[in-house]
């Protein structure tokens, strides 16, 4: 059990961040924290997918003297997959640009609320609209 | 039998819509024109299908398909005997339905009468859909279709009581094709076909079980518009709606496409062989001969004209499906031929009690008296189609209900014959004292005895087809062959077994 | 160029979204134009690529002409190639019908509004044409970020709705993520062709079925599958009017997609209907949606919020066509794509036309419309009659293969379901239909001496995107046989 728990390591790191993130995402009351909550869900996510490109001794997947010697055999073995790091980029643009939007509309509902607290919105929305289901 | 592809049962369908469309873009800038081509696309539409009776009647079917909708099924027409007799039956008297129904909107200067032209318009397309439909798909669009397009009509007048009459329309109609949609698709997973065929299609396929189910739940489903009882309570409350609707609609379009899937159901989906295996025939007799009594008895009890008429319509309707139900030549035939005969004598009944209304504002039966020397013309119709309803020789009626005994004899069972007695009495019971009453007693207010006819333009409709009722008792094969059309129909049905 | 159709249809409204930035900021009436252009473009281009699936059979068009399963490829097969054809007409025709709405309500923020709708369009189109599992994501999450910025620019409200969209959609996002990481670990691979074929023998292990479990958790998030549907309600009701014409009727619809794809291609049917009891769940879920959402729908006083219940009913038609798993379910599921997005479009631009026209869309301040707005109404009574499933429009034929489907399957209950939910769609478009064309309590006697209101339609521009989806619900429903011989029968998977 023990065993278990210290081999896959790293993925129960990535468990705990993200249900830290999804706890903050929904259980929290105030939107920039519901806000952060997103990021540490998104950066979780994004941990497990690097950690599960790591190899024990392997090196940074650059190929030295590269140029003119595109022929010769590679030992994948011995680099770590950059698959999952390329595409954790693009993940990383993605959760910036999710974070973007959503302080920008974090703006706007500030502007017409005057608060960030969750119950507070909604109270004040309780006179106008119809009951949300 | 020679199947024909022609266009002719598209054409009966378009002339209709087309002719909708002209009648909501002329609108009410040119009521002339508007009413022009109601009258001229009617005419046209007869003209079609009388063209289609000669292949009809040397035994070929028409047909026409128009788009394949699912592997087995198309939206297809095929006209045969019975489908040609009921397009015959609604064209002709949606003539003079239309020019009641001018009579009647300009007397009473309704509101929103290019919205009734142009809902009547498509109703009668849908009509001559139900009419010339191959197959349970076909008839389920056009019947849906036909629903939809009533329903402005019902609510017309948009009063509290006409908008709940419309709602209750609605509730009972759509419900019933919900429960009639769900026997298509399994008829269709049992079969892979929804063709019409005379004498059925169903046998063989399916458990006992299962088709008794089926039956059950499309006899009630058709059944709500032919107003089998218990689903009969939307007719009476439809009666809020204007009397040309009433006319029309619920003694000839609506109802009788409902008495129609009926019969196709009874004769061309489950045929006479299958109903005598699961002895489901004279479980049908009995359940309609229930109506027939039961609104009997419910019309006796009316004083407003229009809903004992619309009592006697559904007392009527059932005898067409007891009739059906007892799956002999004659009774076939009486029943087939009743669904005419009655449409004619009915058509007449409900335009006398429009007449009376336009003229004079009387709606109930007990301010009746005397009316007949104000109005000699429009009572002495009432008389003679009255009569005729009640089975009295000449008129027409009397010939259907001579089938229907006779072919009551035929199944040997004695009992239907004493319902159709029965109703006969009853119907003389509710009928004869309008008739004495407008006639000979002396009225209470202030009815004129001079002769004041209602407008003529709803009296020469009633009159015609007072005298048509009359000419079919005396010659049923008078028009094109009206009465060989329906005994054609019950030949091949009985036959193709 | 017909070779590189494929590629076009994405292409165009991505490069056009930002023309559009630099031109709009020359001239602003020409944002307008050049989003139509685009989506014009991106329209034939996806009609292009239908004519050529259907004349030569699946499409594999290789980015950059790097081999799958390392470079990214998109695959149009009959199933995808009829839904681009779906979304870019559909885009299309929200796209003309924005001009006045922005007009009027958005005036500075046109150049950012076109922007934005055009990168919206991108996503939509990227999702469904992709073959690569990690593509879909990067698509699937420009798609949701242009949708929560379109709606929250709508009225009071919205910023609070779209926050809550944000929420749930990121974290459907991030399960599908988690689900491709899964899959990527265990099969080292992101081709969609590539993993169905490596996937079947691992089907016993429990990462694949975690893969699985959090691909159908994410999409149900997406799609607004009940009772994962609460943002939908508040989000398309508070958003401006062009963008609930554009978003209703398309990102469900894609979601739907995105779960067909999973569920019987890159998982072979046999597991998502007999090893996991994936298609048993759906059923069920869906029946859920369509009762809950028709009740819901009947609950509500403002039309628009309405038809986002009726929307949520809607998804759980096609989610039910899915869990049937049989032939006749998923032809009604694909078919209802068709003919729900047409239904919806219809029904939100006509809303969008009352709101423009009077600026009130409670059901019971309609009085008078029908005189008022003619062809607006009589395009809403189609529509109206597509939901419930009155023949000949189009609802009625997806409703006769989904009623097909689950008699073939011996689901009785979903049956009755769909069925009783026409009479529940009956009485709540009827309760419409009533207030906007009768007129009780008038004393009716006058021929025409009425209070005379002039007719004073939608402007063209909303006009005739109304008239043309109207055409196309009734259009689509005769033609409904064809459509599915000629282009559906081929979509379906063959389940053994």
């Amino acid at each position: 059990m023990i065993d278990l728990i210290i081999s896959k390591y790293n993925y129960w790191i990535y468990i705990v961040l993200m249900m830290i993130g999804f706890y903050a995402m929904i259980g929290k009351k105030n939107l920039v924290k519901k806000i952060i909550g997103i990021n540490i869900f998104q950066t979780a996510i994004i941990l497990f997918f690097v950690s599960t490109a790591s190899k024990r001794g392997g090196t940074l997947p650059i190929i030295e003297h590269a140029h003119g010697h595109g022929a010769h055999a590679i030992e994948a073995a011995s680099y770590i997959n950059p698959l999952p790091h390329v595409l954790m980029l693009t993940a990383i643009v993605v959760m910036v640009s999710t974070l973007g939007v959503a302080l920008a509309i974090m703006i706007l509902i500030y502007r017409r609320y005057n608060t960030l607290e969750e119950n507070e919105i909604l109270e004040q929305r309780k006179w106008s609209s119809n009951p949300p289901f | 039998m020679e199947i024909i592809t022609s266009i002719r049962p598209l054409l009966a369908v378009l002339v209709t819509l087309v002719g909708a469309l002209l009648i909501i873009f002329t609108g009410e800038r040119n009521r002339n024109l508007r009413e022009f081509w109601t009258i001229l696309v009617s005419v046209l539409k007869f003209v079609i299908v009388i063209s289609m009776v000669p292949f009809v009647l040397k035994g070929s079917v028409l047909e026409y398909t128009i788009i394949s909708i699912a592997p087995g099924v198309s939206l297809q027409f095929r006209v045969d005997q019975f489908g040609l007799f009921f397009g015959v039956l609604a064209s002709a008297l949606w003539i003079v339905t239309s020019i009641y129904s001018i009579g009647y909107v300009r007397g009473l200067n309704e509101h929103a009468q290019t919205r009734y032209f142009f809902n009547f318009a498509i109703c009668l397309s849908a009509t001559m859909g139900i009419a010339f439909s191959a197959n349970l798909l076909t008839l389920f669009i056009f019947y849906e279709i036909l629903t939809v397009s009533t329903y402005p009509l019902v609510a017309h007048k948009e009063t509290h009581d006409a908008i709940m009459g419309g709602r209750k329309y609605l509730a009972y109609t759509l419900t019933a094709g919900v429960v009639i949609l769900f026997a298509i698709i399994f008829i269709y997973t049992l079969t892979g076909t929804l063709d019409f065929k005379p004498g059925g299609f169903l046998l063989g396929h399916g458990s006992p079980g299962t088709l008794t189910f089926l039956f059950a739940i499309l006899i009630l489903g058709f059944g709500v518009k032919a107003g089998l009882m218990p689903m009969h309570e939307w007719l009476p409350t439809a009666m809020i709606a204007p009397t040309p609707v009433s006319a029309l609609l619920h003694a000839v379009a609506v109802v009788k496409a409902g008495v129609f899937g009926c019969l196709r159901v009874i004769l061309y989906v489950f045929g006479p062989t299958l109903l005598h295996d699961l002895n489901l025939w004279i479980i049908l007799a009995y359940f309609a001969s229930f109506t027939v009594i039961v609104s009997g008895m419910y019309a006796l009890a009316q004083d407003n004209l229009k809903r004992r008429l619309a009592f006697s319509t559904i007392n009527n309707l059932a005898i067409i499906i007891m009739g059906a139900a007892l799956l002999t030549p004659s009774s076939i035939t009486g029943s087939i031929f009743h669904i005419g005969s009655h449409g004619f004598m009915k058509i007449t009944l409900f335009f006398v009690a429009g007449a009376i209304y336009v003229k004079t504002h009387k709606e109930n039966i007990s301010e009746l008296d005397g009316i007949g020397r104000q109005m000699p013309l429009t009572m002495g119709a009432f008389a003679i189609c009255a009569m005729g309803v009640a089975g009295t020789p000449p008129i027409c009626g009397f010939i259907s209900k001579w089938y229907l005994a006779m072919g009551s004899l035929e199944a040997k069972e004695a009992f239907f014959l004493f319902v159709l007695l029965i109703s006969a009495l009853m119907d003389v019971a509710y009928f004869f004292p309008i008739i004495y009453s407008s006639f000979f007693k002396s009225p209470k207010d202030d009815t004129n005895l001079h002769f004041d006819e209602a407008p003529m333009r709803m009296v020469i409709p009633l009159v015609i087809t007072a005298i048509i009722s009359l000419i079919l008792g005396i010659f049923p094969n008078a028009f094109f062959n009206f009465f060989n059309i329906a005994s054609l129909a019950a030949e091949k049905i009985l036959g193709g077994m | 160029m017909v070779q590189q159709s494929p590629v076009l249809v994405v292409v165009i409204p991505l490069i056009f979204a930002f023309l559009i930035f630099i031109f709009g900021w020359w001239r602003r009436g020409i944002c307008y134009p050049i989003t139509l252009t685009a989506i014009s473009l991106s329209f034939l281009a996806s009609l292009l690529t239908l004519n050529t699936v259907i004349t030569t059979g699946t499409i594999h068009y290789r980015l950059g002409s790097w081999e799958p399963p390392w470079g990214i490829e998109y695959v149009v097969d009959h199933l995808n190639a009829f839904v681009l054809v779906i979304v870019s007409l559909v885009s299309l025709i929200a796209a003309i019908s924005s001009k006045k709405s922005v007009e009027k309500e958005l005036n500075e923020k046109t150049v950012f509004f076109y922007s934005i709708f055009l990168l919206q369009v991108t996503g939509f189109l990227g999702i469904v044409i992709t073959g690569d599992m990690f593509n879909l994501y990067v698509f699937l999450e420009i798609a949701s970020l242009a949708g929560y910025a379109l709606i929250a620019i709508g009225e009071d409200g919205a910023p609070f709705a779209s926050f809550n969209y944000l929420i749930f959609g990121t974290i459907g996002a991030c399960f599908y993520l988690l689900g491709v990481g899964y899959l990527y670990i265990t099969t080292g691979s992101l081709n969609m062709a590539d993993l169905s074929q490596i996937l079947p023998n691992l089907y016993h292990s429990k990462v694949v079925l975690v893969a699985f479990a959090f691909f159908l958790v994410g999409v149900s998030l997406k799609m607004a599958l009940f009772p994962l549907h609460v943002w939908l309600p508040d989000a398309y009701t508070y958003a401006p009017s062009p963008v609930s014409s554009l978003l209703a009727p398309l990102m469900t619809k894609v979601g739907a997609y995105i779960m067909i794809r999973i569920m019987f291609f890159v998982f072979k049917p046999y597991f998502s209907i007999e090893l996991i009891p994936a298609t048993t769940i759906l059923v069920w879920m869906a029946g859920g949606a369509i009762l809950f959402g028709a009740i819901w729908a009947l609950a509500q006083t403002d039309l628009k919020r309405m038809l986002a219940y009726i929307l949520v009913s809607e998804v759980g038609y096609i989610t039910l066509g899915i869990g049937l798993a049989n032939k006749n379910g998923l032809t009604g599921a694909i078919l209802h794509i068709l003919n729900d997005s047409f239904m919806m479009l219809a029904l939100f631009l006509v809303v969008g036309a009352i709101m423009y026209r009077t600026g009130k869309r409670e059901i019971t301040g309609l009085r008078y419309i029908h005189r008022k707005m003619p062809f607006t109404m009589a395009v809403f009574v189609v529509a109206a009659l597509s939901v419930i499933g009155i023949p000949p429009t189009c609802g009625f034929f997806s409703k006769w293969y989904l009623i097909l489907g689950a008699i073939d399957a011996n689901y009785w209950v979903p049956a009755g379901i769909l069925l009783l939910s026409s009479l529940l769609n009956v009485i709540i478009f009827f309760r419409v239909i009533e207030n906007a064309y009768l007129e009780p309590d008038e004393g009716h006697t006058g021929g025409t001496s009425e209070t005379h209101i002039a007719i004073e339609e939608a402007p063209l521009s909303m006009l005739i995107p109304i008239l043309i989806a109207g055409a196309g619900i009734m259009l689509f429903g005769v033609l409904s046989g064809k459509i599915v011989s000629t282009i559906i029968q081929f979509a379906i998977p063959s389940f053994v």
